[in-house]
């Protein structure tokens, strides 16, 4: 414990006084904090991504995709036959009115979403279509199918282990079914896996859920703002400190109605998001037919993009994996506050989640990119045109910038609500993580008033950080921190997913034989 | 004869006092009756919180039952008690209307009683309040005291 403790002391102490300083001489803070990152902890990011030998496949990709397929298989294919129920349980059919008032499956699964729905799914998608053209929203959509069962997996153990004191607070996670659920099968190890998971999912918390975050939303602000000319422009540490006054007042201030409104307003551009895309393909109905047959094409031809068919299959995968977080035990934590009896009520209701994120929301970003024709295309053999790696695109652009003009071609002031979205989407997506780490940080030291305004202070510096600065390196191991928590989640869940067969075949036989009472929209309306 | 249960929704208001006057009044001229004085606090299914609320959200509830019993359930059941009535206190979350209807049927209520309050802003307006949905969609006699 002191040993992070001391890390994060270190990293505390060396950057506060330097954030100033770094503006003014922005190129060698950067290149310090760069060079020191980058040599302390590359061989940890190189081993997290490694690829496969012999191949240009990451293995931490293979190892959720076969791990999503594993759980598939073993829960008999859940996420098609429990997906009715899901949506049931979702509308409150099963919610017993006299908990009315507690934490309903809609509120955990909004709350799960919007730490997953993000940036991934606008500006991550972009740069999967870039590189691996249309094709790779076919295997992203299959590895967001076979994702739901790893959420079904980890949010019904979530729901399982999950500590809940006297004062009726509840705390849930893959710490905790890490310790009790090995302890239960009688398997060691299950205390160092919780704690080895809550040091990376604090580095995830910092780092892709927060420094990343602050940096593209920063990144955004400037294009919209005049690119280069913009007063934003290297002044990160503007964004970055009004974003961490807003978190600072939201999780330390507990001012709650700020909270409250991008609570609704995230939602609401969400929706916003799907309708405006869902416009721009009715608007260009003749071509959908065809853009589906370039998926299609492109998921097993690659139509001339980089690497063929590996290509667009790589790009694919790895994206779902990225975007929906299925895997990485994030989940677990945001699910567990729910109030129901049945550990797999919560499962169930959770692998919407990829669905919604994945199947859903990214297919709709990758339709629009490939309808509006900015990657551009041979007339003659009606192969993509490379331009290195990537395909090239009609205004060069690519990530973000590429979402951007895909919509801009459409509605030429979408690439405004876009801006306006992604800050929106990156400010949600803070406060979600921050609370992961929270709980990360809090399962290390314990609990308590001053250790957890501790970590909240040291998030809020993060923002600043992420915002100001172009460390290449420290959002490489950030993303690291991510994955590697689901190499650790994922043993866990290895090792618990008979407890989880075992909850499922009880409570569906029990749904099955009436045993479970339904509250609403049945045949028998219950009082 | 059987006995005849009046619901009465109460919230502290000159509204809700209104209405529990006009039950009480009601009451005192049958034999056998009962009243029972709900105390409904507005809540939603569907809203959105963050994590943190959600943690601490089972606690809230049981903070928000307790004032709204020591605050104005109890009280009031105190006095109506003490004037010679039988009765009886409910709280729950949930929506007004859906809630008030939902205690009628389950404790066989003759009629729900409830005071009118004006609309209350845009959302009020447009699907109209508690009172106008409660007439609409009861399963019992409502009668709306002005």
């Amino acid at each position: 414990m002191n040993f992070i403790k001391h890390i994060f002391g270190i990293v505390f102490f060396t950057l506060i006084p330097s954030i100033a300083l770094a503006q003014a001489e922005a190129g060698s803070f950067d290149q310090k904090v760069n060079e020191i990152f980058a040599s302390s902890t590359g061989w940890f990011v190189s081993l997290i991504f490694a690829p496969l030998p012999g191949t240009s496949f990451p293995w931490i990709v293979m190892w959720l995709v076969v791990a999503a397929t594993i759980f598939t298989l073993y829960f008999g294919f859940i996420q098609f036959r429990a997906f009715g129920h899901a949506i049931s349980l979702v509308k409150g059919d099963y919610s017993d009115p006299n908990d009315a008032g507690e934490v309903s499956h809609f509120q955990a699964l909004t709350t799960a979403l919007s730490g997953t729905v993000g940036l991934g799914n606008i500006a991550g998608v972009a740069v999967a279509v870039g590189i691996g053209g249309p094709g790779a929203t076919f295997w992203m959509i299959l590895a967001g199918l076979m994702g739901m069962a790893s959420k079904f997996t980890e949010c019904t153990l979530g729901v399982k282990y999950r500590n809940e004191y006297e004062d009726g607070s509840v705390s849930g996670g893959p710490m905790y079914y890490m310790t009790k659920g090995f302890k239960e099968r009688g398997i060691p190890g299950g205390a160092i896996l919780a704690i080895i998971f809550s040091i990376f999912t604090i580095g995830g918390a910092l780092g892709g859920g927060n420094m990343f975050q602050a940096n593209q939303a920063h990144a955004q602000l400037v294009g919209i703002t005049g690119g280069a000319d913009s007063f934003l422009s290297g002044n990160g540490w503007i964004t970055g400190l009004i974003l961490a006054t807003i978190v600072f007042l939201v999780i330390v201030g507990g001012i709650k109605s700020i909270a409250n409104v991008t609570e609704k307003v995230v939602p609401f551009m969400g929706v916003l998001y799907v309708g405006a895309a869902l416009i721009i393909l009715i608007a260009n109905y003749d071509k959908i037919g065809w853009a589906f047959g370039q998926i299609f094409e492109g998921a097993f031809t690659g139509l001339g993009v980089a690497g063929g068919l590996v290509g667009a299959l790589i790009q694919g995968f790895k994206r779902a994996a990225f975007s929906n977080e299925a895997g990485v035990g994030s989940a677990a934590i945001a699910h567990s506050a729910v109030r129901t009896k049945e550990p797999v009520t919560e499962g169930v209701v959770s692998l919407l989640e990829p669905f919604i994120d994945t199947v859903v929301v990214c297919t709709m970003t990758a339709l629009v990119i490939t309808i509006s024709g900015v990657l551009m295309t041979d007339p003659n053999t009606g192969l993509f045109i490379l331009d290195g790696s990537s395909i090239k695109t009609v205004d060069g652009s690519s990530g973000v910038q590429l979402t951007s003009s895909a919509f801009g071609s459409s509605i030429s002031w979408f690439p405004y609500v876009l801006a306006i979205a992604v800050v929106l989407f990156a400010f949600s997506t803070m406060i979600s993580w921050s609370y992961y780490g929270l709980k990360a940080w809090t399962y290390l030291v314990g609990e308590g008033k001053t250790k957890e305004t501790v970590f909240k202070v040291i998030f809020c510096i993060f923002i600043v950080i992420g915002a100001a600065a172009q460390l290449g390196a420290v959002i490489d191991f950030s993303d690291a921190m991510i994955f590697a928590m689901a190499v650790v989640n994922i043993i866990a869940l290895y090792v618990l997913m008979p407890i989880v067969k075992r909850e499922m075949n009880s409570y569906f036989e029990r749904l099955r034989s009436n045993q479970i009472t339904r509250f609403k929209g049945g045949e028998v309306e219950e009082n | 004869m059987s006995q005849t249960t009046f619901i009465v929704g109460v919230d502290g208001s000159p509204a809700g006092d209104r209405a529990l006057e006009f039950a009480k009044e009601r009451a005192k001229l049958l034999d056998n009756s009962k009243l029972i004085l709900c105390y409904i606090i507005e809540w939603s299914p569907y809203s959105f919180q963050t994590a943190e609320e959600n943690e601490k959200r089972h606690q809230r509830r049981e903070e928000e039952i307790a004032i709204a019993k020591e605050r104005i359930l109890d009280p009031a059941v105190t006095s109506v008690a003490s004037a010679g009535f039988d009765v009886e206190g409910v709280v729950q979350h949930g929506d007004v209307a859906e809630i008030l209807d939902r205690i009628a049927r389950k404790n066989e209520g003759s009629q729900i009683v409830v005071g009118r309050v004006g609309a209350r802003g845009i959302k009020e307006r447009l699907f109209g309040g508690v009172s106008a949905r409660l007439v609409s969609s009861a399963h019992v006699p409502v009668t709306i005291i002005p």
